[in-house]
Parts: structure tokens; sequence; C-alpha cells
């Protein structure tokens, strides 16, 4: 199994270079990066190439470790026992297989996607590291050991709101996705608007590594916000030329409310503007 | 095998562990690369470093051990970035071109760096010797010499592996450089983290219905720490100096993690502290609070933090009458003490660079008195003093 990109993702040498490693020796990718920098369709677009299914755990803040594994329904079992319903005998039937568990005891090979992981209390990746490591977990309830028949695939995101422990670090590989140079966007541009004319890809290029560029923004605007910009000025119709390098220091960029997602940023960057057209 | 480059990581201060060493033997062992040395970059990276803050350092040391694989040999100075700032470009007419064009090897180009790079000591710019910015020495970034060594200059350039490293585009990313407004939020959580520990009890309503359900009905209650914060902190900040702007900011990132403290108290002192404090710096002659006032108001479950660089003169702590401002009774010294003995969770926070602390007597003193609690005021500094804080 080796992956090399997909038609909807482009990824850069390196990143490959983790993702085949991870693959090899089955170590969780842990991937981290500005936003908006494809660290979530990763695992999508890995398991889009090598044809496997995709599971996909969304960390909250309020997610615990254990829901990943099983949860036991005790209400339910509780209510079932006042109305006496035969099936309360059976604690199998109120566990609830996580993410984790059908992970591990899928037929085929699976990927499996923790995203955000930063987002969970403190000691959430803590109470995952036997989990990971050793892919298996007991069930304390029907007293069970659940192994992984095959171990998946998997990938973290994170977005450095908080600090992963050292032990679950150790027991990843790690990933920092770079923002993509002029290169590789064009590439990346390509691959979603594969019949965009090239002179309106080099002008709308040039004017958002510009903009990325205007000093003291909060948001910089990332691949994301840039693939939907290009989607609008599609929409609209907008020719190339009115993103022209002549004036483009003295003009807004048209939609450029796409890009600019804050408000004292629009301020800023239009301040910018004023003023290089007051120095021309 | 390769245990040299281990032994360089941790020279470097990354923290590798033996486990994800032989998780990269394993990788070369499967022959997850070809045999590369970009590739082996790549994947040395991601198995032995974890945090993009330690990238730079990871290149830095990678640079170092592997400088004779390629042909270009690397400079294993480590030249001050503000050196070489890029200030001015320079052009030459064909006659000066030719005279430095005379200037000798390759060979001979290394050793007058070396020698160059012991010589001088401080930035320069222009000029036809030392290494700086816009000049004729064949050392340094963005002037003219053919045969010159190009040290820390962006740009286009060609995206060999060696370069990757030397680019060094990871830098602002290391947490042990000075707290910046980049590294603000960070440092925020930092305090924010601190402020959480520790608290009463409060009933858990989520667990103790489960619980319940779980004995079939029979009411199990359950108790939790409470989230809410107790932690109350009493700040002195060394005003009136050189320092004042890196104060400043130890007071800011204070001051915007209030809400997380339950009461956070800040005074003025200047230099050391003596006898009397004071809350408003325009008003510092007429409104004086007494040390000994405060030792009575605030409760000894309070965290001392002083900020202040503790460069001074060693009279000033230790001699009654050695405050450059009025003649105090007691040394600065007694103070600390006296403050220490009643407030036993204390750090002291110094902007100035931990490199520097050992050549200042003065803040050798402090950080005795401190019992070592003395921290610089970086990202790392600061969780330092926070672990030392709520220990």
């Amino acid at each position: 199994m080796r992956f090399k990109g997909s038609e909807a993702y482009v990824s850069t040498d390196d990143l490959t270079l983790a993702v085949n490693a991870a693959i090899t020796l089955q170590r969780p990718l842990l991937v981290k990066g500005e936003p908006g920098t494809g660290k979530t369709m990763l695992a999508v677009e890995v398991a889009k190439a090598l044809d496997l299914p995709l599971l996909e755990w969304h960390i909250k803040s309020t997610t615990k470790a254990q829901q990943g594994l099983y949860e036991y329904d005790a209400v339910s079992r509780l209510r079932d026992s006042q109305l006496g319903d035969p099936r309360v005998h059976e604690i199998r039937n109120y566990i609830m297989r996580g993410m984790l568990w059908q992970a591990f005891t899928s037929e085929t090979p699976v990927v499996l996607l923790i995203d955000e992981i930063d987002k969970a209390d403190i000691e959430f990746p803590n109470d995952l590291l036997r989990e990971l490591d050793r892919m298996e977990f007991f069930v304390y309830e029907t007293k069970e050991l659940v192994k992984a028949t095959q171990r998946p695939i998997v990938f973290i995101t994170s977005n450095n709101e908080k600090e992963l422990p050292d032990a679950f670090l150790r027991r990843c590989f790690f990933h920092y996705i770079r923002f993509p140079d002029k290169e590789t966007m064009e590439k990346i541009v390509d691959v979603h608007f594969p019949g965009l004319k090239k002179s309106l890809l080099r002008e709308a290029l040039e004017v958002f590594f510009e903009v990325r560029e205007a000093p003291g923004l909060k948001k910089k605007p990332s691949t994301s916000e840039l693939l939907d910009w290009l989607k609008l000025l599609l929409a609209e119709d907008i020719p190339p030329d009115a993103l022209r390098a002549k004036d483009r220091k003295t003009i807004i960029p048209p939609l450029h409310g796409a890009l600019l997602k804050n408000e004292q940023d629009v301020h800023l960057f239009e301040r910018l503007i004023f003023m290089s057209r007051q120095r021309s | 095998m390769l245990s040299g480059f281990f032994v360089k990581l941790k020279d470097h201060k990354i923290p590798v562990s033996i486990k994800e060493w032989l998780t990269l033997l394993e990788a070369m062992q499967k022959d997850v690369i070809s045999p590369s040395i970009d590739e082996f970059y790549t994947l040395s990276r991601m198995i032995l470093v974890k945090d993009e803050q330690n990238f730079d350092k990871f290149d830095r040391a990678f640079g170092e051990y592997f400088k004779g694989i390629e042909s270009v040999a690397g400079v294993e100075f480590d030249v001050p970035l503000e050196w070489l700032l890029k200030q001015a470009e320079l052009n030459l007419s064909p006659e000066e071109k030719a005279m430095i064009e005379a200037m000798g090897g390759w060979e001979k180009l290394m050793d007058t760096l070396k020698k160059r790079l012991e010589e001088q000591k401080a930035r320069h710019q222009g000029g036809n010797k030392w290494i700086g910015t816009a000049g004729t020495s064949p050392f340094g970034a963005y002037g003219y010499n053919p045969e010159g060594v190009r040290i820390g200059q962006d740009g286009s350039r060609s995206r060999s592996a060696v370069k990757v490293w030397d680019a060094r585009e990871y830098r602002n990313l290391d947490d042990s450089i000075e707290l910046g407004t980049r590294n603000i939020k960070v440092a925020l959580r930092r305090l924010r983290k601190f402020a959480r520990e520790g608290a009463p009890e409060e009933l858990d309503l989520d667990t103790t219905i489960d619980k319940t359900a779980r004995n079939a009905g029979v009411l199990d209650l359950s108790m939790r720490p409470e989230r809410h914060n107790a932690v109350k902190v009493l700040m002195f900040l060394d005003i009136g100096g050189s320092m004042d702007d890196h104060v400043k900011l130890a007071e800011e990132l204070f001051s915007a993690a209030k809400t997380e403290f339950k009461h956070l108290e800040h005074f003025y002192f200047h230099n050391c502290l003596y006898d009397t404090v004071w809350k408003d710096n325009r008003r510092r002659h007429s409104e004086r609070t007494r040390t000994f006032d405060i030792m009575h108001k605030y409760g000894h479950d309070y965290k001392l933090v002083f900020v202040g660089d503790a460069t001074m003169s060693p009279y000033e702590i230790l001699q009654p009458g050695g405050s450059i401002e009025y003649s105090n009774a007691e040394a600065g010294a007694v103070w600390l003490k006296r403050m220490l003995e009643l407030y036993p969770r204390a750090v002291w926070l110094n902007p100035e660079p931990e490199e520097i602390w050992p050549y200042r007597q003065s803040i050798g003193i402090l950080r005795e008195i401190m019992g070592g609690r003395m921290y610089p005021t970086t990202i790392q500094g600061l969780e330092r003093a926070m672990r030392a804080l709520v220990k």
C-alpha cells in the first residue's frame, strides 16, 4: 500500500514520505499546520486513494477517551429494568461501540481519523496510549478483550491549542504541513479548477500571496480561502485584467471578503491600499 | 548506527527518546526511504521531532552532523541573524570585481572565515573585511564577491536538502526565544493552566446520575474538584530602569490572565524590595504602601511573583542604606527573606537572557535568596516558573 497523492489532493514529497512511513511502520501520524492547509482532508484522501473505508472521530471539548472505545448506556438499562424488558439481563445490549472498537474489529484495514485532538481535555491523549500502541483494550462490563485484527492507519490532527503529552508524542510520527509555495499552490488550484484560465490563475495567485504578506493581518488567508475565492471569481466571471498587475497595489481586489474574514483585517488592508495609492 | 547523530540531537537540547531512536532504525531497516539524504532528513525529523518549535534546533543539528556529506561545507558558527539583516545592495565597478577575484581559492576562504569569526564580535555593515551585509568582504550576504560565502541570506534558493535546514525556516517557532506578540497567546495559555489548579469539591451531577443508574437506582453521590480556580497572586514589578518594556510585558501578560485568578494584586518597587512599595507609578513619591502592611493584609496562600532584571550593585541588596533612592534602615535581602518566609510559593521572572546571569553578581545573590527560583521571561521560562509555583 503506497500513497502518492490523489486526483483531488496535492501531496508534497515530504508529506507523501511521512504517510507511507506511517503506513509501513504502523504508527499513528500526527499532523499539524496552519488552519486550512488540508490536515483533515489528508485522511479522507488517503482512504480514497488506498480504497479503504474511513472512520472519522471528531473530538470536542467534552469528548472522553472512553467514548472512542465504547459507552455503557446505563440509563436505558435502568429504564428497561423498570419496564421489565427482558433485554436488561444481557449487558452487551447496552454497550455501544466507539470508533476505535469499530476500527479494530473491521474485516478490512481502515483509515481512522482522530480530528482535532487538541480540543479535548488535557488528559485525553494519555488515556489512549495503550489503545494506540498495542491496538487493544479491555471491556470491563463484559470482561472481553478487544484486539485489532488489522491495525488501522491512524491520522491525528491538532491545531496546537493544547500541548500534547510527551508519552503520547513518542508513539506518533509527526508531520507539520507548511504553507504551500507558489508552485505547489498552482498544482493545488489546478486539481480543484482544472479548466481555469492560466492568466486568471496567475493574477489571482499574485494577489493572494500579496494579501498574505500584508503586515499585521490577524488571520492570513489559507488554501481553503483561496479556493473559495477562486470559485467566486469564476462564478462572477471576473476577467483577469480586473486583477491586473499595474494597478494591483492601488485597488482592492474584487470579492476580498472571501480572503479576509476578520473586520479588522479588512480595515487594515483597505488602509494599506489607500496609503500606497497616495504614494503613487 | 548513527549514534553520533543521536548524541548531536541531545546536545542541541532536542527531547529525543531511545524509543523514537529505535523506531527510526526500524524504519531504516524496513527500507521506508530510498538512500537519499533528503528523504532521510524528512524521515528522521518526523520520527524524532514532535513539535515544530524544535524544527529549528533539529535543522541546525542535522546541518552540523551531515555537513561533510554534501560537497558544500557548511559554516558551523552560529552567526547572529541581525548581523546579516539586509540593509543595502551594492554595485561594483569592473576593477573592483577583479580585485576581489584575486582573494584566493575556496580552502583559503574558509580558513579566513573561521579566523574572522573568531576575531569579530559585533555586527557589521559595509566595509570590506568583517562579516556583515552589503560589503565586499567574502563573507556575509547581499554583497558582491564572486567567491563569497553566503551566510543566512534568504531569497531564491533551490530546494536541495542542505539548504532546507540551512534556511532555518522554523526559527520563530523556537520556544526559548523571548516573548513576542506571536508568543503571548501561548504564554497566556500556560498561565491559565496554572490558574486552574487546586480547588474544593463540588457535586458532580452527571456522574451522580450515571452512577446511580448503574447502581440500579440506589443513590450514589459523586464529587469532583471545582474547575473554578482559587489561585491568588501578588506581583512585584521592578520599574524605572532599562527593562521597563519587558517588565511591562510581563505585567500585561498577567493582567490579561487576570480573570482566571481569584485575586491578582500588583505593586512596584525599584531594583530591590525595601520597606515600602507603590501602586501607581506616577504618584510613587506620595502614595506608598508599607511592605509590612502587605504582609499583614494578604494571607500566606498568596503566590509571589517578582519581575525585574535583578541587575544592580550588590550593596543595594546586602547593605542597610544601600538603596540608590533613599536611606533604608534594613537591607533589601532582609525584606526579601521576610517575604519568602511568609509566602513560601514565590518565583522571580527575569527578562534578561539566562546566559548572562552568571556574569552579574546581583543576579547570583538574588537567585540564592530565591532558592534558585529565578526564571527567564520566555515561554519555556514561564512554564517552569508556573510549575514551581504550584509545586
